[in-house]
């Protein structure tokens, strides 16, 4: 029986379950002489029935489908003979093609020993699901039997139903959690294996990046070096540039629009921010590779620089128009944080308004500023598409950004995307470098959620 | 001197640096507003050509023997047919004079590569053709496409040009004869992706956005608004709530390519479901989109007014009851509005898709969550990075269809809020 074919007749069962017991509560409620302490809708009752029937099943059901894997290819390896395990190196392999001969023509195909194999494989399969099934089914009915028994009009349904809903939703905000500790764990258990092999100290401090192994040994460049120096400085750069686009742009933005700019301004301003905020990153990247990158090269040429046509200044500065809106919404939201008697007392003793934004509000909004700029930062590092499309692949030690540098992100994406043995260092490598990138990032967003709570805090 | 006239000897230099200050502001406004016009123009432009396709009319005769089946063919002996020779033949007879291998190869190449099956979906439809000579409007190549629309320039001298002489000649002559058209492109939206420009669409991207969004929606809004729904209102104060809250905070703000990694290590990795599928995907955006709906949903909950809660509590609701029946429903426009702009997010979130193996070039259509596909964004990236000239117009158009889906995601958003925002 499939999955999904058990899972319907779950919830099939379930509902049995709900007017199974909705109608026992019924008659019982009907036949009561004392009507004073009925205090239960029956339904609560179905209810209850329905999610014992279903929740301890499904839960069964999901821990048996993880271990059913595991349990059929333990089964199969001790039938398969060890002269078969010899000829065929790769038991994983060997198994997968097994397990792929789903059409009697791609059975037809297998060798005679496979053969035998796939019946053992087919043999075993079968059983096992049917024990599945059985177990999970049974479980539910045993269940739902022994809770009709108990239940009587005196039971409180409706607080149980309501204890277990509570808890499914405890569960769902627990998601959270488990997202972070997934994300924790996948890359620093994938990142130890990658500093198994390579010491982790030449991976931080090294200066050669060039992650491609050789298939022969006397090749150039045979050995792959996994120094990330190269990508940290690539990734700073473009995002320094980016920053330094998009800071003054959107801060100005902020300020003009909250202390200076009229309604019709504003009504223009602020959707033109929002479209842009909503573009997706591929689009920019396209933009920058295809018009902004060319664009540059030729002004370079022009007046006679050379300059890389995958230069990181044109990834910079497109990232850097990107996260304009974000710096903008993000300013505004400080400024608007600032108490308005601060500016009243600035405008009443004479100043102008340039002179009581620059010299009260904007050391006021201090915090909350540099938090911004922080999440902007983070924002920026960790921003994939346009680097991927716009910026280099080689790995330059270089602070010019007429040059082409790479970035953290690119390599991931470069190391990831190709076909290849997930367990070779080159892939490994990905999850250690998104191991630095996620740490970066968290390290700068706790700050800045931080600085700005802390800011909050001070003006309410 | 006194103080006075200091201040008002110092007024014109302030009035001047406040005007400076000012047009600083506009200016910095003004340039957003220029980027965003830039970026538009530029995509609008390179995408109008993908949106028509020359077509190339030429007389065929569907002669059974050179396409080499019997009478009455079945379906399966026109699928293995040569419909290849016919357009060859009709080319041949309009250019009687092209007789060397390379010239004819050549002249081949004005019809796309997918007229032939063009041509065999028509004999299929309707095998009464069979014998007939018949006036069909085929796809052109792309080199011909690029010569009609003058992204090639015909003025150029031979050495410089994509498309030599000869070549040009005999489009002029096709030209001169009235057997060139163009029309809106339907194959655009109709097909799946292909190695040739002409005969790239779209189509299987869209379905495959579709499909990703589906899953994405469907696990990301019940776990969602359940979960700003026990934050909101069932959450007691401690330790464990407040890591719950920092950790939805921080997960907003984590790299997109980080979720991807996580797909890959634990769904595909682990719990080996397939690469490339809109399951995983959709798992993963919505992963990703979770903390957006969750501030979204809580926002709206807390924006409920206390007084719906205490009638509904003072009338003997349970605090499940009121909950579920009253807050709730009076939560839900804001909570649809801040789903959709997470949809949209997703929609457009590429990077961590990247990671579960959906940039892979298919040209199949997928039909459900477990097929392999790929998704409008990373279609425009694979095409972004195709060397052919074809594919430039092709990226452009494709970014304008997404383009035109956010903004019509978000319109439907902001017309929700306009429509059912209620002021308490």
């Amino acid at each position: 029986m499939t999955v999904s074919a058990l899972i319907f007749l779950l919830l099939i069962f379930a509902a049995f379950s709900f007017f199974m017991a909705r109608q026992k509560i019924s008659t019982a409620y009907r036949q009561t002489q004392q009507k004073s302490k009925i205090l239960t809708l029956p339904k609560y009752f179905g209810y209850v029935a329905a999610l014992t029937a279903l929740l301890p099943a499904l839960v069964m059901l999901f821990f048996l489908q993880m271990a059913e894997e595991p349990y059929i290819n333990s089964e199969i390896t001790s039938y398969i003979n060890d002269s078969e395990i010899e000829a065929n190196q790769d038991l994983d392999l060997y198994l997968n093609e097994i397990k792929s001969a789903d059409t009697p023509e791609k059975v037809a195909a297998l060798s005679p020993e496979k053969q035998v194999v796939y019946q053992r494989y087919h043999e075993i399969e079968t059983t096992t699901n049917r024990t599945i099934s059985v177990i999970v089914l049974s479980l539910s009915i045993l269940l739902v039997i022994l809770g009709m028994r108990k239940i009587n009009t005196e039971t409180p349904a409706r607080r149980v139903f309501e204890k277990i809903i509570e808890g499914i939703l405890l569960l769902a905000a627990s998601i959270a959690i488990m997202t972070t500790v997934g994300i924790v764990f996948s890359v620093l258990f994938e990142s130890t294996r990658f500093f198994g092999e390579v010491p982790i100290m030449s991976f931080m401090f090294g200066t050669e990046w060039s992650p491609q192994t050789a298939i022969r040994a006397d090749q150039v460049g045979s050995s792959a070096a996994f120094g990330a120096v190269p990508l940290f400085v690539g990734t700073m750069l473009i995002s320094f540039i980016a920053l330094l686009v998009s800071v003054p742009l959107g801060l100005m933005s902020a300020i003009y629009l909250s202390e200076y700019a009229g309604s019709k301004i504003r009504a223009v301003a602020k959707p033109v921010l929002e479209i842009l905020a909503g573009i997706p990153t591929v689009v920019y990247g396209f933009f920058a590779a295809l018009t902004v990158a060319p664009f540059i090269r030729d002004l370079g040429e022009s007046i006679g620089l050379s300059v890389a046509s995958e230069s990181a200044l044109a990834a910079g500065l497109v990232m850097g128009i990107m996260i304009i809106p974000f710096v903008s919404s993000l300013s505004d939201d400080v400024l608007s944080a600032v108490p308005q008697n601060l500016r009243e007392g600035s405008l009443g003793l004479g100043a102008t308004r340039s002179e009581t934004i620059v010299k009260v509000l904007i050391p006021a909004a201090l915090p909350g500023i540099v938090g911004g700029v922080l999440l902007a930062a983070s924002r920026a590092i960790g921003e994939t598409m346009i680097v991927v499309m716009a910026a280099g692949l080689a790995a330059n030690l270089t602070v010019n950004p007429l040059e082409a540098v790479t970035t953290v992100t690119v390599q991931i994406v470069t190391l990831l995307t190709g076909d290849q043995e997930f367990n070779s260092a080159k892939t490994l490598a990905a999850f250690a470098l998104g191991l630095m990138l996620f740490v970066t990032t968290l390290i700068l967003n706790v700050i800045a959620l931080h600085v700005v709570r802390k800011y909050r805090e001070q003006y309410e | 001197m006194n103080n006075t006239d200091l201040v008002r000897k110092s007024l014109k230099k302030r009035y001047l640096k406040e005007r400076i200050f000012k047009t600083v502001g506009l200016l910095s406004i003004v340039s957003a507003i220029l980027f965003l016009l830039i970026l538009l123009t530029d995509i609008f432009t390179k995408a109008m050509p993908a949106f028509s396709q020359t077509n190339i009319s030429l007389e065929v005769t569907l002669d059974p023997d050179v396409i080499g089946v019997g009478e009455n063919p079945s379906e399966q002996d026109l699928m293995a047919a040569d419909f290849r020779r016919v357009i060859r033949n009709s080319l041949a007879d309009q250019f009687p004079g092209v007789t060397k291998r390379k010239e004819k190869r050549e002249l081949y190449s004005l019809t796309s590569m997918g007229a032939e099956f063009q041509l065999r979906d028509m004999v299929i439809a309707d095998p009464a053709l069979l014998g007939q000579t018949i006036q069909v409007e085929f796809m052109a190549d792309d080199d011909v496409d690029a010569v009609i629309k003058g992204a090639i320039d015909r003025n150029l001298p031979e050495s410089d040009r994509r498309v030599k002489d000869q070549k040009l000649g005999w489009i002029e002559t096709l030209e001169e004869s009235g057997q060139i058209s163009e029309q809106f492109n339907w194959w655009f939206f109709t097909s799946g992706d292909s190695r040739e420009p002409e005969m790239a669409g779209i189509k299987g991207a869209i379905k495959g956005s579709l499909f990703t969004l589906l899953v994405t929606l469907a696990l990301s809004f019940p776990v969602a608004v359940a979960a700003a729904i026990y934050l909101e209102e069932f959450a007691p104060k401690n330790r464990f709530i407040d890591f719950i809250e920092i950790n939805i905070n921080n997960l907003a703000a984590v790299p997109s390519i980080v979720f991807g990694l996580l797909g890959l290590a634990v769904f595909i990795n682990f719990f080996s479901l397939p690469r490339s599928a809109p399951l995983v995907g959709g798992i993963v955006l919505s992963l990703m989109t979770l903390p957006t709906i969750i501030i979204a949903s809580r926002s709206a909950i807390k924006a409920v007014p206390p007084s719906l809660r205490e009638a509904a509590l003072g009338l003997g609701a349970s605090k499940m009851q009121t909950v579920f029946h009253h807050v709730l429903p009076a939560a839900l426009p804001g909570i649809l509005t801040g789903t959709i702009i997470g949809m949209a997010q997703a929609l457009g979130e590429t990077a961590p898709l990247l990671m579960i193996g959906m940039v892979a070039f298919i040209v199949d259509i997928p039909q459900g969550i477990t097929d392999p596909s790929t998704v409008l964004p990373i279609q425009v990236y694979l095409w972004a990075d195709s060397p052919e000239r074809g594919f430039l117009a092709k990226t452009s158009a494709a970014i304008m269809v997404l383009l035109f889906f956010l903004i019509a995601m978000n319109a439907i958003a902001i017309y929700l809020r306009k429509k059912f925002e209620k002021k308490w």
